[in-house]
């Protein structure tokens, strides 16, 4: 079916802007997904999938101007030993990053990365099984056009975490940025991002666990508000593998989380999981597609989602169980803590079940500060400020304890804790 | 300590009058206790006193140490010294007990002006006062309430009296749900606290938990009214007779 006109004329419009990085063994995927992307075409607000939030900003030619906030923080998980990598709007920082080197993991870069490559067989790969049954354009465009990205193989129990760091530092800038994991039969990786990233960043992640590895993904997006990030998360996996995924969101007028997870190994175990705080004109998209392909996994979608002033918050959630993926066991749950009658929350949890021995459960809910607990709180001397902090955090407390390191569930607390403070009414 | 004078109260809601005049004074050291039936406005009184939403004082007022409380926000009046053990305490999942005391603690000293206390500091007290109350560390680690059983709630309201160290503390129906041992563990944790600078108003339907705390003054209170104040037989008077031929007596 040809594309209709509308869709064409702005993905050609995006194209124009762009060009294919060219030469080594990702110019074949690029070129595949760039076939893919002209077939599919850039969404817009008529696509079902899009229905709650708008692509537009995405999509156009170019990166909607974003300030770059000189936060008094200091940076999130900095105190950590851990091997971090720096991109500035999207170029690697050599000399703020650590040597790409510990024991148990090789690193290269997407740009400039060896002509033969492991990476050759994931990249783009999951990206395109991922495009079923629901298209995942900016995915596709990020395969053809990322400009750079880290490849990661881990073959053993890595040393350290991983920590990307991206820095905002263009008001108008616009970064695409392509990561791939694999993670070896047994082995263990945490990998961290935190940052703004850039006045509009597109990530794309593909991660593939062999049997019996884990990966841990912690990241926080913030707290620059005027930025603008899509993101797609890729991951297959093995039997009796671990994927664990988190995300903090503070801030931004945009930002769509996209998470799919293929369990193609029986006695896999998938957690993925957010918790967002937004105030304004805050926009906050969490889409996550969990498909059963085996036997004996287990999901799990935790999402929390504080809204103020007016603040949206997206949830679309699906659980697809296929045929003989018994056993299964699924869970979701999506809320939103509204903080006035102005926000928002819109959601669309599914499932889709194919088999007849399965255990799924899902719900969603919305609702204010309980009064009854606020009302104890203020009569042991807690102010309503305070004691409606605690009430947030204690709401949101279900997600972040997805982190399995304490200490990461605690230094997020922490930084939750100092945007509800800031933002204190 | 507490002066009430004439308190109307109706609920916001509807129109509808709750308290209709209570006269009250309660003296530094004393513990006063108020019975009646079911509906003569008890619980009502407890919260209009700790500022709970949903009431409007149309008459009277209370006063703290000579300070109105009524204008006061409930955590004001927390911090001016006012407790109110609630007959049922609320389950706050997410909100680890520890912390709630912690910040609870503080924040009152610190509306106070006084220093807060630190992490060590606050442990060693509440260890302290958690075992003479037979809570152990695991409940102090739980999220408020949750899971807690009737009586380790309200055990818990009292391990919070002992740690907030309130001037006026309000006890509503906090013998109700009790078994004997877990009624005479809570009566033993008021007990020691009390001393000449520290007021108690307990609101019971029985008489059994004023065996064990003894009051100075017992008032009963029916239909939005305190009908009659005597001494500590008068409890005996509602437990052998009822509250009937009181308030026959009283029309």
């Amino acid at each position: 079916m040809a594309l209709p006109q509308a869709k064409q004329d702005t993905t050609e419009a995006r194209l124009s802007r762009l060009s294919l990085p060219e030469g080594g063994w990702p110019e074949a995927a690029r070129r595949d997904a760039l076939t893919r992307l002209r077939a599919m075409g850039l969404p817009n607000a008529r696509d079902e999938y899009w229905k709650y939030t708008r692509p537009d900003t995405l999509t156009a030619p170019e990166a909607p101007q974003a300030a770059v906030l000189h936060a008094d923080e200091t940076p999130i998980f900095g105190a950590r030993d851990t091997l971090t990598v720096v991109f500035v709007d999207g170029e690697f920082d050599a000399k703020a990053s650590d040597d790409l080197a510990m024991s148990g993991v090789t690193i290269d870069r997407l740009a400039g990365a060896p002509d033969i490559h492991w990476a050759k067989d994931i990249y783009g790969k999951l990206e395109t099984a991922g495009q079923i049954p629901v298209a995942r354009p900016l995915a596709t465009l990020n395969t053809a056009f990322a400009t750079d990205g880290l490849l990661i193989h881990v073959t053993g129990k890595a040393e350290k975490p991983i920590h990307f760091v991206y820095r905002h530092g263009s008001e108008t800038s616009d970064a695409i940025l392509h990561h791939v994991v694999r993670v070896d039969a047994g082995a263990e990786v945490t990998i961290l991002e935190s940052g703004p990233a850039a006045a509009r960043f597109n990530k794309c992640m593909e991660v593939d666990i062999a049997d019996g590895g884990a990966l841990h993904h912690v990241r926080t997006q913030g707290r620059d508000h005027q930025r603008r990030a899509a993101t797609h998360l890729f991951a297959r996996l093995g039997t009796e593998s671990t994927f664990k995924t988190f995300t903090l969101t503070v801030n931004g007028v945009l930002t769509r989380n996209e998470v799919i997870v293929d369990l193609t190994g029986d006695d896999a175990v998938a957690h993925v999981a957010g918790a967002c705080l937004g105030d304004g004109d805050f926009h906050h998209d969490d889409t996550v597609f969990i498909t059963h392909d085996a036997v004996n996994c287990e999901s799990r979608q935790v999402f929390k989602k504080v809204l103020r002033n007016g603040a949206v918050g997206v949830f679309q959630g699906k659980i697809l169980v296929k045929p003989g993926a018994q056993k299964t066991d699924g869970y979701q749950i999506s809320q939103s803590l509204l903080l006035d009658d102005d926000s928002q929350f819109l959601a669309k949890p599914e499932l889709e079940i194919y088999a007849d021995d399965v255990a799924c459960s899902h719900g969603s809910t919305s609702g204010g500060i309980d009064d009854d607990s606020l009302f104890y709180l203020r009569a042991r001397g807690i102010p309503r400020g305070e004691a409606e902090d605690l009430m947030t955090i204690a709401f949101i407390a279900e997600a972040v304890q997805e982190v399995e390191d304490v200490s990461l569930q605690e230094e997020i607390v922490e930084r939750v804790s100092a945007w509800l403070a800031r933002h204190r009414r | 300590m507490l002066e009430i004078k004439n308190l109307h109260v109706k609920l916001e809601e509807e129109d509808k009058a709750i308290l209709k005049g209570v006269d009250l004074t309660v003296e530094a050291g004393k513990v006063h206790a108020i019975m009646g039936p079911n509906g003569s406005g008890k619980s009502t009184l407890s919260y209009v006193l700790s500022g709970r939403d949903g009431y409007e004082v149309t008459d009277g007022s209370a006063t703290l140490e000579g300070e109105d409380i009524l204008e006061m926000e409930p955590e004001e009046r927390a911090a001016a010294g006012l407790f109110l053990a609630f007959q049922y305490p609320v389950e706050i999942p997410g909100v680890g007990n520890m912390t709630f005391l912690r910040t609870a603690v503080n924040a009152q000293r610190k509306a106070r002006g006084e220093e807060e206390m630190s992490s060590a500091e606050f442990l060693k007290v509440i260890r302290e006062k958690a075992k003479a109350l037979k809570i152990d560390a695991e409940m102090l680690k739980r999220p408020v309430n949750v899971g807690f059983s009737g009586g380790e709630k309200k055990r818990n309201e009292i391990l919070q009296m002992a740690m907030l160290e309130p001037k006026m503390c309000i006890l509503d129906e906090t013998d109700s749900g009790l078994d004997v041992d877990a009624m005479r563990l809570v009566a033993d944790g008021v007990n020691a606290l009390r001393d000449a600078g520290r007021a108690f108003l307990v609101i019971t339907h029985y008489q059994r938990l004023l065996d064990h705390i003894k009051p100075d003054v017992v008032h009963i209170m029916a239909n939005g009214r305190i009908i009659k104040t005597g001494g500590p037989e008068l409890a005996l008077e509602v437990e052998e007779r009822g509250y009937e031929h009181l308030l026959a007596e009283a029309v």
